[in-house]
């Protein structure tokens, strides 16, 4: 008899503190478009599209509204995930798709003998990287391309290639030690 | 007229490590010049900032101090050469940094007869000269800062305002290192004479002279050079030995009891630190018109025959050092540019002497820390008791593990000096300097990234703002044409030959198309 | 002369943690001699297998973790693990409670949480509270000291007991155990006892009770040559010392007749373990030197606390376990200010 009792003050007590706990959950949440631009001050602006939303910004939305995972964005890499874990309170998560590093740090270059003049790659880049005019050479501004890849598919002789960018290495000294700890 | 002088208050800093000096080794010998050696190799980029550009080309001969090479910008600072010959061309050879990777060297073949350069002479009235032609001197001299920084003494200079205090810094903490006590000890009059070269370039009157409680003699001699020049601007302080006492920020904090801010320079808070060697290479700059060939190095170690400090040329293969110094008697010996507490390892004899090399270390394999045995860090808290930051190196080491960058740095990562004071205390022998340093490369990477991603973000959102401009004003542009056109219809008159034109338009195009089809 | 390049520091940094916990073990020593001078040779067995149950769980643990096994135990952290528990545990504990108390602190609170260096609660700690909880009558068989009984159990009889868990040549454990000096006063003064006479009772000495008095001085002169030799550092256990004294000086001077002495409480129980051995575990200590003055003064405190007004004798297990919890808040207030962040 003085289980029940027991079983049913403790439950009723639990249930009541729930209710009270969702509903400030819903009265006290914290509205804040601020999330959307700490999302987006994350993510590595590159506007490549590889997440599947077009652009950074709309996937940061995304984010916030809950409606993308935060292990979609190839060029951010692991760092990124890390970072956005850190910052929503959520799980680290492996990258969703294949990423090759060596790719992931190119620039686009373009054939110049190649190229035709059609004005379809300058249209492309999000960043406006690509110089030229109609029925001129076309040429990217290296420091200013991001490697988002997005003017390879739309050139017609396929005149644009990638160039690794040189490794940042700076030699043993600057390395992470190894980590041969007994982690007891 | 009279100037305020700062108040030195004796303190001392947080932290630091009572370490064996080792001095014993390597000072108290007379400082031994080297014999002329058969080449000298030249770092071009062994300055702070980007390489030098060489002047000179392949075949071509050089007097000793002539410019051979030079560095990009106002305050570019020159290598010169270090005796007569012929420029021989580039080598290859491992360079004296970080990476140990090789690098590019300038060749000078010596023709034996080490026949000085003329086109700078002596400045025999430096002291009514204009401290803009002193500094236009010591920059054409090549001096950079000889205690290890190498960083231009004469941008420093510039830098700083007027009526700053300088100070002569003579600590040299690091075990092992004695070239600076040798040099207090025999050129003393040199070093006051740069010294007072410096005060009427910075335009200041107040001059404190520090030196580490460990060197009487070195104390001594620079007392009696003190006496004999009778300038009053000098104060001479002693310093307890503690390491790193020598360390410009805690030198300051020990001398005046002031912190230079984070992320600043001691010229913030009106301080300039001028090595002691620096001060005696800017006097034979200015008085002899002799430029920076030439500095004191330490060669020392426990496997080395004969330690001692050695007059050595740049550009000298180190294997030349060591055989001065008594020869090697260990063939595992690890060669270390610098002191055991910062120095960096040298991957083989073949470096040569660069304008930042104040001591060359040979330590025993039995010396060296092997970084097998480390445990998981137990908390101790003992490495942070030692840092002389005020850092909290477990915490950082902590955050550093799990690769969280920004963490790091908000426990101060950035301003650690990588010292290696927390390495030597760990109980459970933890690379932390190792980690410091690799987080801090980190943290500059990310930075760039970071800023790059910015600014690929601006450069987005103004092409979206362009495209969007450029739309809403064809828009706005075909919005007032259709408007027009309405206004031109509801007018009677234009109204109804607007449509007849329409209507011929439309049956035309149709017969057109009509035609088109059958015919 | 061509060699692979490392970085700096090149120096061979000193003493590692192995020589650390091995003093430990041997500041230890006078204190356990004087243990089982007092109460019998008990207490070694109960260190032994206390040590073995601790260093037989750690190997299983490692191995299921997929983790080197010896160089984790020949840091010797299990073995001073076991050890301290085994101090704070009545002498003729049967041997399956020591060995639970020992795999639950290796176990539960040391490996799950990964390991040496990364458990929040003091391990051995956690083992004695779990003991304590769960075999209340086992865990107050306190013997008399020797003073006191004609009865101590010599070196086969104890064994007996341990192993066996049968009061060694008594028929009940009732003729042979004695309440600890902390346990007594406690109760007489629930029975509205004055303080003077229980002080007057046989079993009190100088300045807490017999035999417990001597093995607090050699706790306390272990822990003295530890931080003359530089293991732990003087400001926990001077903290947390003073602030039970100071407690226990307040209290006392206000009512004599209740409250015990500072001398009392300070030399009494676990107070002078507590302070040097327990506390002082750098893992579950707080970081900085200001952060352990607050952690030690808040165990002294609550120590009092328990002591007076709570449900057990001794407080110190509790105590540091709480403070334990508290430890990442006092982290984060006790920063010390980097160099250059203003002055």
């Amino acid at each position: 008899m003085e289980g029940i009792t027991a079983i049913l003050a403790l439950g009723i007590l639990a249930a009541l503190l729930g209710l009270v706990l969702g509903l400030a959950a819903r009265s006290i949440r914290v509205e804040s478009d601020k999330v959307e631009e700490q999302i987006d001050a994350l993510l590595p602006q590159t506007q490549c599209a590889q997440c599947g939303y077009p652009g950074c910004r709309p996937y940061a939305k995304a984010i916030a509204e809950g409606e993308a995972d935060i292990n979609l964005c190839a060029p951010g890499g692991d760092a990124a995930i890390r970072a956005l874990a850190d910052l929503l309170g959520r799980e680290v998560k492996p990258m969703a798709h294949d990423v090759d590093p060596e790719e992931s740090a190119v620039v686009a270059v373009v054939d110049e003998p190649r190229c035709i003049g059609c004005t379809l790659c300058i249209q492309a880049c999000p960043v406006d990287a690509i110089v030229g005019a109609p029925r001129q050479m076309h040429t990217v501004i290296a420091a200013e391309c991001t490697g988002c890849k997005l003017c390879l598919p739309p050139c017609p002789v396929d005149c644009i290639d990638l160039a690794p960018l040189p490794p940042a290495d700076n030699g043993s000294a600057w390395a992470r030690p190894d980590a041969r700890t007994a982690t007891a | 007229m009279n100037p305020t002088r700062i108040a030195v208050t004796p303190g001392r800093f947080h932290g630091g490590l009572k370490l064996d000096g080792h001095r014993k080794l390597a000072s108290g010998k007379p400082i031994t010049p080297l014999p002329l050696s058969e080449r000298y190799f030249l770092w071009l980029a062994q300055h702070y900032g980007d390489a030098a550009l060489p002047c000179v080309s392949v075949g071509e001969r050089v007097l000793r101090g002539q410019v051979v090479a030079l560095q990009e910008g106002q305050r570019g600072t020159p290598i010169h050469a270090p005796t007569s010959g012929i420029v021989r061309g580039f080598q290859d050879l491992p360079a004296p940094a970080a990476d140990s990777s090789s690098a590019s060297m300038l060749v000078i073949e010596s023709d034996g007869e080490d026949r000085a350069c003329t086109d700078l002479s002596g400045l025999a009235e430096w002291d009514c000269a204009a401290p803009e032609t002193l500094v236009e001197r010591i920059a054409q001299s090549g001096i950079v800062g000889l205690g290890g920084a190498v960083f231009a003494t004469a941008a420093k200079i510039a830098r700083a305002e007027a009526g700053v205090t300088l100070i002569l810094n003579g600590a040299e903490c690091e075990p092992y290192i004695s070239c600076d006590d040798g040099l207090m000890r025999e050129r003393a009059n040199s070093i006051i004479g740069g010294a007072q070269i410096l005060l009427r370039a910075l335009g200041s009157s107040d001059c404190i002279i520090a030196i580490e409680r460990d060197k009487p003699e070195a104390i001594a001699a620079m007392e009696v050079a003190l006496r004999d020049a009778g300038d009053e601007r000098f104060r001479l302080e002693r310093i307890f030995s503690l390491y790193p006492a020598g360390g410009e920020r805690q030198l300051i904090e020990t001398l005046t009891g002031r912190q230079v801010p984070r992320g600043g320079l001691p010229q913030d808070i009106g301080l300039v630190c001028i090595n002691v060697g620096t001060a005696a290479a800017i006097r034979h700059a200015v008085c002899e018109g002799r430029p920076l060939t030439s500095r004191v190095t330490t060669v020392t170690g426990p496997v080395l025959g004969a330690p001692g400090n050695f007059d050595v040329r740049i550009g000298t293969p180190v294997r030349e050092l060591i055989a001065a110094a008594g020869g090697c008697n260990d063939p595992k010996a690890r060669l270390i540019m610098g002191g055991p507490m910062m120095g960096i390892p040298l991957r083989d004899d073949r470096v040569p002497v660069i304008k930042a090399m104040n001591c060359l270390l040979a330590l025993p394999e039995s010396a060296l820390a092997d970084g097998r045995d480390q445990r998981p860090c137990i908390r101790c808290g003992e490495c942070a008791e030692v840092c002389p930051a005020r850092l909290l190196p477990q915490q950082m080491y902590w955050e550093l593990r799990d690769e969280r960058f920004e963490p790091a740095r908000k426990f101060g990562l950035d301003a650690c000096i990588e010292c290696g004071c927390c390495d030597v205390v760990c109980p459970s022998h933890l690379p932390l300097t190792r980690y410091f340093r690799w987080g801090k490369g980190q943290l500059h990477r990310q930075t760039v990234e970071r800023e790059r991603a910015e600014h690929a973000r601006q450069r987005f959102e103004a092409r979206n703002a362009r495209i969007g401009q450029q739309k809403a004003q064809r828009e706005a542009r075909l919005a007032a044409k259709r408007e027009a056109l309405e206004k031109a219809r509801s007018d009677g008159n234009r109204g109804a030959a607007i449509d007849e034109i329409i209507a011929r338009k439309k049956s035309s195009t149709a017969g057109n198309d009509d035609s088109g089809q059958t015919g | 002369m061509s060699v692979a390049a490392t970085a700096a520091p090149f120096l061979r940094p000193p003493a590692g943690v192995t020589q650390v916990m091995a003093r430990v073990l041997l500041a230890l020593c006078p204190a356990t001699l004087a243990h089982i001078w007092y109460f019998g040779p008990g207490i070694a067995i109960n260190m032994a297998i206390a040590a073995s149950a601790c260093i037989g769980s750690e190997a299983l643990i490692l191995r299921l973790r997929q983790r080197p096994i010896g160089a984790s135990l020949g840091d010797l952290s299990a073995v001073v693990t076991g050890v301290l528990l085994a101090f704070c545990i009545p002498p003729l504990t049967p041997w399956w409670i020591t060995a639970c108390g020992s795999v639950f602190a290796i176990v539960f609170a040391k490996q799950l949480y990964g390991g040496l260096g990364f458990n929040p609660f003091n391990p051995a700690m956690a083992g004695y509270a779990v003991i304590l909880i769960s075999f209340p009558v086992e865990m107050t068989r306190w013997l008399a000291p020797r003073q006191l009984t004609e009865t101590m159990p010599g070196f086969p009889a104890s064994l007996a007991a341990i192993l066996s868990g049968k009061p060694p040549g008594a028929p009940t454990w009732d003729g042979m155990t004695m309440a600890t000096p902390l346990d007594f006063a406690k109760t007489e003064i629930a029975r509205l006892q004055t303080m003077p006479e229980i002080r007057a009772d046989v079993m009190f000495g100088d300045f807490a009770g017999l035999g417990w008095e001597w093995i607090a001085n050699w706790i306390a002169i272990g822990g003295i040559w530890m931080i003359y030799k530089g293991v732990i550092r003087w400001h926990i256990p001077v903290a947390m010392l003073a602030s039970l004294s100071l407690c226990a000086f307040v209290f006392w001077i206000a009512d004599p007749g209740k409250f015990a002495s500072p001398g009392f409480h300070v030399f009494g129980g676990a107070a002078m373990l507590g302070a040097f051995f327990i506390a002082t575990d750098p893992v579950s200590a707080a970081t900085t030197i200001r952060g352990r003055v607050i952690y030690a003064a808040g165990i002294g405190v609550l120590t009092y606390v328990i002591r007076t007004w709570g449900g057990y004798p001794d407080g110190i297990a509790f105590a540091v376990l709480l403070m334990n919890l508290c430890v990442p808040l006092i982290d984060r207030y006790t920063r010390p200010r980097i160099y250059g962040d203003g002055s």
